[in-house]
This record gives C-alpha cells, sequence and structure tokens, in this order.
C-alpha cells in the first residue's frame, strides 16, 4: 500500500481529505519492504543542508542513549535499580531529533520513560544512573527515581508518571512564558494512550484559544502498555485530532531523527515567532516492553522484528556511511566514547551514597512553617 | 479599621497582591467579565486587564494544571474553584503535581500557587454542591490548607497565602461571604498560616471550630454563659499545619474539649484532633473528647433536611454540658 510520503513531510493536517490521510496513515501493519526502504530514500534527502557537526551530534545522542538504556536494562535486572523502569529503546530519534531542534533556554516535560529526553536536554549520565540507583547524587537526590527526573540548570520540567499529567503542566509553562514575554517555546511529549485523557483534550483547547507556544509531541509507539491503539482509540489518527481544537497539526516518522528534527523546526517557528501550539504525531515503536515487568504478551516476536529493520539508530548509522559523512573509524570512536560514558555513569552511580535519612522530610515544603509561630 | 464583608475582604486581598507583585495572575470561571459567581473577585478585571484576571474554560483539571505549570517557572497563580466541589475534577493535579512537585524534584520545582473558593455547605444546593473537602486535602504532605472565619482573617491569611511559596489550599464558606468584622487598614497587614486564633477566652471547656461553625460556638459559647459555663472558643484558621500548641494550650486550662464542625465525621478533621489531644494531654481530660460534626449523609436539597444535615448553636450547647458534665 503507498504510504503517501506526506507523511515524512507532515500534511500540517490541511488540504488532504481527512479520508485520505486515515487511508494512509494508521495501520498497525508494520512496515513493507519498500516502506523500509523508502524511508531511507527520505532520509539521505534530508541530510543535504546539514552540518556534519550537527549529524555526528545527533548520532552520538541516540548512541549514548541507546547504550545508556541497555545498561539500565542490565542493571535493573541486577536489583541496582527499583521500582519501574521504562525503557526508550526504539524511540530514540524522537526525544534527540525534537529536542535538537530547541535552545537552553526552552523547556521540556514528558512522561515516566524519560531517561532519553533528561540527556538529550542536557542531564549528566552521571546524574541521571544515580538517580535510578536512588542515590543522593542523583538529579532528583534519589527521591524521583526513574520516572521523576528534575534539572532546573538545563529546563528538564520532569519527569511526570500519571499519564498525560504533563500536558496540562506543559500547557502552564508556555502560558508562563507567554505572560513573561519571552520567546521561549515548551515541547511536551507524552504517548499515544494519554491522548484519551481528558487533560489532553482540555489543554489543547486552551493551549489554541489562548495562543500558547507549546508543541504537543506525542510519541505513538502503537501500544499503550499492553493495548495496542485500535483497541484504545476510535478515531486513530491522532495528528487530526488536532483539527477539532483547530490547532495545527501534522504526522511525523518518528524513526527517522531528521525528520523528527525537521517537523519539531517547523513547529518551534510557529510558536516563537506566533505563538501558536502544534500536536505532533510521530509515528515510532518502543523494542523492549513497557517496562522491564512487562511480559510482552500482546504482540509478536515478528512483528518487533520487522520494525527492527527501521530502528532509528541502524538507519541513521546507514545513512550517514552511505553519504560518506562518518567513517568506519569514526562510528568505532563513538562508540568507545559512549561506552565510556555509561561506564563512568555506573561507577558513579554504584559508588555514590545513599540519601541521608534526614532527607526523608526536607524538600515537602519551600516555606516549611511551625505551627504556633513563636509561641512558647 | 473598617468593618467589611468577609467577601470585601477577600476582594481587598486579591486587589492588594495582584498590585503588589506583577507575577500574582488569577483566573478561573467567570472571575473576570462576571466579576466573580461570588463577586468575590468583583472590579478587578477592569483594573489589572485581562492579562492577569482570567476567565477559563469549564475546564477544572486543565486550568488547576496550567497553573501548576506557570507555577513552577516563576508566576504566582491563583487559581479559581467557584465552588470546592469542582475541585474534585482537579485533584490529580492539586495532588499529584502540585503536592509533590518539590520533593520528587528533589527541592528543585516548589508550587507558589494558592487554589481558593468556597466550601461546604450553601443553602440546598444539593448533594454536589455542598462538600466540605478540607480533610481530603489537608490529608497530604505538601499542601497547605486554610480556612478563615472572619473578615480579618480572611484577608490576612489570603495574603500570607498568596506570598507563601508552597501550594495552599484556602476554603471560603459561602454562606459567610456576607458575615462583617473589623479589618485592620494597613496594606501589609497579613496574618501568619499555621497559628490558631482564641475567638473567646474561658476556663471550664474548649471549644475547637472553624469557618461556618464559629459564629455557631460564640453563639453557644454565650448560651453556656448564661448556664455558668465559661467556654473558650479556639479557631485552628490554618488546617495544616496545624496549630495543635494552641488546641492543647487551652485543654490543659479547661480539661474539657468539643471540636464541631460542618464537615462528616469520619476521617474528618476533628478526628484528627481528637487523636492528637489524646496523644498529648490525655492526663489533662476529665471528660473524652467530643466531636460534633455534620451527619454522615450526602447534602439533602429539602430545607429541613439540610438543617438537621449541620450542627446548630443547640446542639452545640448540648455537647459542651455532655463533656462538662452538667
Amino acid at each position: 500500500m503507498s504510504r503517501q510520503t506526506s507523511n515524512s513531510t507532515g500534511s500540517e493536517g490541511s488540504s488532504q481529505s481527512a479520508a485520505a490521510l486515515i487511508e494512509a496513515r494508521h495501520t498497525n501493519e508494520p512496515p513493507s519492504a519498500e516502506a523500509v526502504q523508502a524511508r531511507k530514500t527520505e532520509q539521505k534527502a534530508r541530510i543535504k543542508g546539514l552540518d556534519r557537526e550537527t549529524l555526528v551530534d545527533l548520532y552520538y545522542q541516540m548512541l549514548l542513549v541507546r547504550r545508556f538504556e541497555e545498561k539500565s536494562a542490565e542493571s535493573y535486572s541486577m536489583g541496582k535499580i527499583g521500582g519501574f523502569c521504562h525503557l526508550y529503546i526504539g524511540q530514540e530519534a524522537v526525544a534527540i531529533g525534537a529536542i535538537s531542534a530547541i535552545r537552553k533556554d526552552d523547556y521540556v516535560l514528558t512522561s515516566y520513560r524519560e531517561h532519553a529526553h533528561a540527556i538529550a536536554k542536557g542531564m549528566s549520565p552521571d546524574s541521571v544512573m544515580a538517580e535510578l540507583y536512588g542515590k543522593a547524587t542523583g538529579c532528583s537526590k534519589g527521591k524521583g527515581g526513574s520516572m521523576h527526573m528534575f534539572d532546573k540548570t538545563v529546563n528538564f520540567l520532569g519527569g511526570h508518571a500519571i499519564v498525560g499529567g504533563q500536558i496540562p503542566l506543559a500547557t502552564g509553562v508556555a502560558f508562563a512564558s507567554k505572560y513573561q514575554g519571552t520567546d521561549q517555546v515548551t515541547l511536551c511529549f507524552f504517548g499515544e494512550a494519554a491522548v484519551n485523557q481528558g487533560a489532553f483534550h482540555e489543554s489543547l483547547n486552551m493551549a489554541q484559544l489562548w495562543k500558547l507556544p507549546c508543541i504537543y509531541i506525542c510519541e505513538n509507539n502503537q501500544y499503550g502498555m499492553g493495548t495496542s491503539l485500535e483497541r484504545a482509540m476510535s478515531l486513530q489518527d491522532i495528528s487530526l485530532k488536532s483539527r477539532g481544537y483547530e490547532l495545527a497539526g501534522a504526522f511525523v516518522d518518528g524513526m527517522d531523527v531528521l525528520a523528527v528534527r525537521e517537523a519539531t523546526l517547523r513547529a518551534v517557528e510557529r510558536a516563537r515567532k506566533e505563538s501558536l501550539p502544534t500536536l505532533l504525531e510521530v509515528r515510532t515503536y518502543r523494542f523492549m516492553g513497557h517496562s522491564m515487568s512487562d511480559p510482552g504478551n500482546y504482540r509478536t516476536r515478528a512483528e518487533i522484528e520487522r520494525y527492527q529493520e527501521r530502528d532509528p539508530l541502524k538507519m541513521f548509522a546507514a545513512t550517514l556511511r552511505e553519504t560518506d559523512t562518518m567513517s568506519d573509524e569514526e562510528f568505532n570512536e563513538l562508540e568507545k566514547r559512549v561506552n565510556d560514558e555509561v561506564a563512568h555513569a555506573v561507577k558513579f552511580a554504584d559508588e555514590s551514597p545513599e540519601p541521608d535519612p534526614k532527607e526523608l522530610y526536607t524538600d515537602i515544603y519551600a516555606n516549611p512553617i511551625t505551627p504556633g509561630g513563636e509561641r512558647e | 479599621m473598617a468593618v467589611i464583608t468577609i467577601r470585601e475582604a477577600l476582594n481587598q486581598a486579591l486587589r492588594e497582591e495582584l498590585q503588589r507583585d506583577e507575577r500574582v495572575f488569577l483566573m478561573g470561571e467567570e472571575v473576570a467579565a462576571y466579576q466573580g459567581a461570588y463577586k468575590v473577585t468583583k472590579g478587578l478585571l477592569e483594573e489589572f486587564g485581562p492579562k492577569r484576571v482570567i476567565d477559563t474554560p469549564i475546564t477544572e483539571l486543565g486550568f488547576a494544571g496550567l497553573g501548576v505549570g506557570a507555577a513552577m517557572v516563576g508566576l504566582r497563580p491563583i487559581v479559581e474553584f467557584m465552588t470546592w466541589n469542582f475541585s474534585i475534577l482537579a485533584t490529580d493535579q492539586i495532588i499529584n503535581s502540585a503536592a509533590k512537585m518539590l520533593y520528587m524534584s528533589g527541592g528543585q520545582y516548589n508550587i507558589p500557587m494558592v487554589f481558593r473558593g468556597p466550601g461546604g455547605s450553601a443553602f440546598q444546593v444539593s448533594s454536589q454542591h455542598s462538600q466540605a473537602l478540607e480533610s481530603w486535602y489537608a490529608y497530604f504532605p505538601g499542601i497547605k490548607v486554610v480556612m478563615p472565619s472572619t473578615p480579618a482573617d480572611a484577608k490576612g491569611l489570603l495574603k500570607s497565602a498568596i506570598r507563601d511559596d508552597d501550594p495552599v489550599i484556602f476554603i471560603e464558606q459561602e454562606r459567610m461571604y456576607g458575615n462583617k468584622g473589623e479589618v485592620p487598614d494597613d496594606k501589609d497587614f497579613t496574618i501568619p498560616l499555621g497559628v490558631a486564633d482564641v475567638k473567646r477566652e474561658g476556663t471550664d471547656a474548649t471549644i475547637v471550630a472553624r469557618s461556618l461553625m464559629v459564629p455557631l460556638a460564640l453563639k453557644a459559647a454565650d448560651e453556656l454563659e448564661k448556664l455558668g459555663v465559661s467556654c473558650e472558643v479556639i479557631d485552628p484558621r490554618t488546617i495544616r499545619p496545624l496549630d495543635i500548641g494552641a488546641i492543647i494550650k487551652s485543654v490543659k486550662k479547661t480539661n474539657r474539649v468539643v471540636i464541631t464542625e460542618e464537615s462528616h465525621p469520619f476521617c474528618g478533621v476533628a478526628g484528627e484532633i481528637a487523636a492528637q489531644i489524646n496523644e498529648r494531654a490525655f492526663d489533662y481530660l476529665d471528660a473524652p473528647v467530643k466531636r460534633l460534626s455534620g451527619e454522615d449523609v450526602p447534602m439533602p436539597y429539602a430545607k429541613n433536611l439540610e438543617n438537621l444535615a449541620i450542627p446548630n448553636v443547640e446542639q452545640i450547647v448540648a455537647a459542651v454540658k455532655e463533656v462538662a458534665y452538667v
């Protein structure tokens, strides 16, 4: 079936008929061989006009996040990471591509599947791993864990575990930027299952009504835990839902880091120049389970393997090789550099102390009050 | 000192704090053009404009969360719930975002905002519009819960709440908006959170009352005075953090205590206070702690039934007589 490659450039939800868009886009069919080839060709075309440094950096970040997540899986299995651990493997192009399109002073909020976003926004792997290990040196002093990473110095605003909870928050952050008269924008990441939460609809309505500079990035990895999109959603064309709020929307191939970056740049421009929101539906796929405790019996091994042919890392590496952007040597160097970074993060986390028991009672209030004031 | 209503006192507090700090803004349903469903925000749109006084769609979860997000990056929102009953739609953002943000971020993101509006009973507005939710919200570490009962308390506490760097649940009472009282003229008049107020001094029994029950407790105290029972009426004013010290000080003096509230008894604030009195002042009690709460029923519409559901002066008098063994 023709994959109507308006998919990749983003239709902005305007001229094509709704029916045609739906036909072309939402399917749980893994990509055909033709589709895989078509996406590769598109990515090669996108490379033109991007400088080498940017391209290498994008690959480096994706590789770093990939190896970091693999190491987290290992550490989790060894009992060094507790609770929930939601891995991002397969989706790297989305966080890295999108965050590469914004400034340091722009804001990012996301869900609990956040390690990649945290690192992409500039948090050190050391502080992220230490947080996963529940150590005092973690970004949230060990009090947040995998799902609640924050770093004010790089404007990474978490890390939210209630599905969709971050969407009104991000809307408020964008509201504040507008109120304060800056041209900062806010990226809000969430999964496709979050689109069914009321908070999503309430937020998009306000964002368009009040013209807020918020970019809503729906990472459609096609499964909300064990529930496929088609089992959860009546109108599965998520980017089309933007029409329900008179809000700009686009569909993006989330396995192509350059496509994600391009679409985000356009949305960022709209937010900065016109203070208008955008909804990006970014189709992607997660190769591991919902979390480390997922038995994974809701999809087939075959399906996963088909999607792994569109592994964003493999595809981008191939593109970089085939366009002579990076040599084999450089690939090896990057691999070594990334492995060293990840090993360092693990060592740092291992050797860091647990939080002091006194920390149980700190950071509950910014203005702690002694009841009774000065009464004896 | 001016004599004004609670409504006017709240209006003044909002106006003064909006003037004082550019980062403060107000949003909620009908707060701007309609002048406020209960006229608490009257005139504020005209004075401060639509950037700072914002009419929201009916979207409680959304605008509560929007407020929390704005508070994360430097603004100081005042979010009005038309009544606290509607806040139930927003509880995910109040409890999972606002209350927890500072802790789970390891101290990085505090949430300096106020959620305010009328709670508890009104007049025949039935079960979904008459709920007292303070014990719900007071349950959670990370938020503060305040309930004024007089114009001076309302103004002073609201100003403090707006200046506080944490999320504050500010619960007014619809039946009391017209109640009058003296309020200092000073533009910087504030009342600290976490400090109770002795509304009436006495020696024989302590009545702990908040919000709607305060005027009723004072009337009951007048009645009891005639019977030779001198009552001390304490208004905690802040539910969390609770000024238990003031209550204990009084119990140590009187040895008898009645806690009265319009809210349901089970898992309520009176139960919490009773437990703390037991822990801290057991040896000083000459009678068990007595709770006089609203009836454990959804609020009915019929006037006579509604009156039966809320404690009245006679019942407070009877409760004090019970603990005083008269």
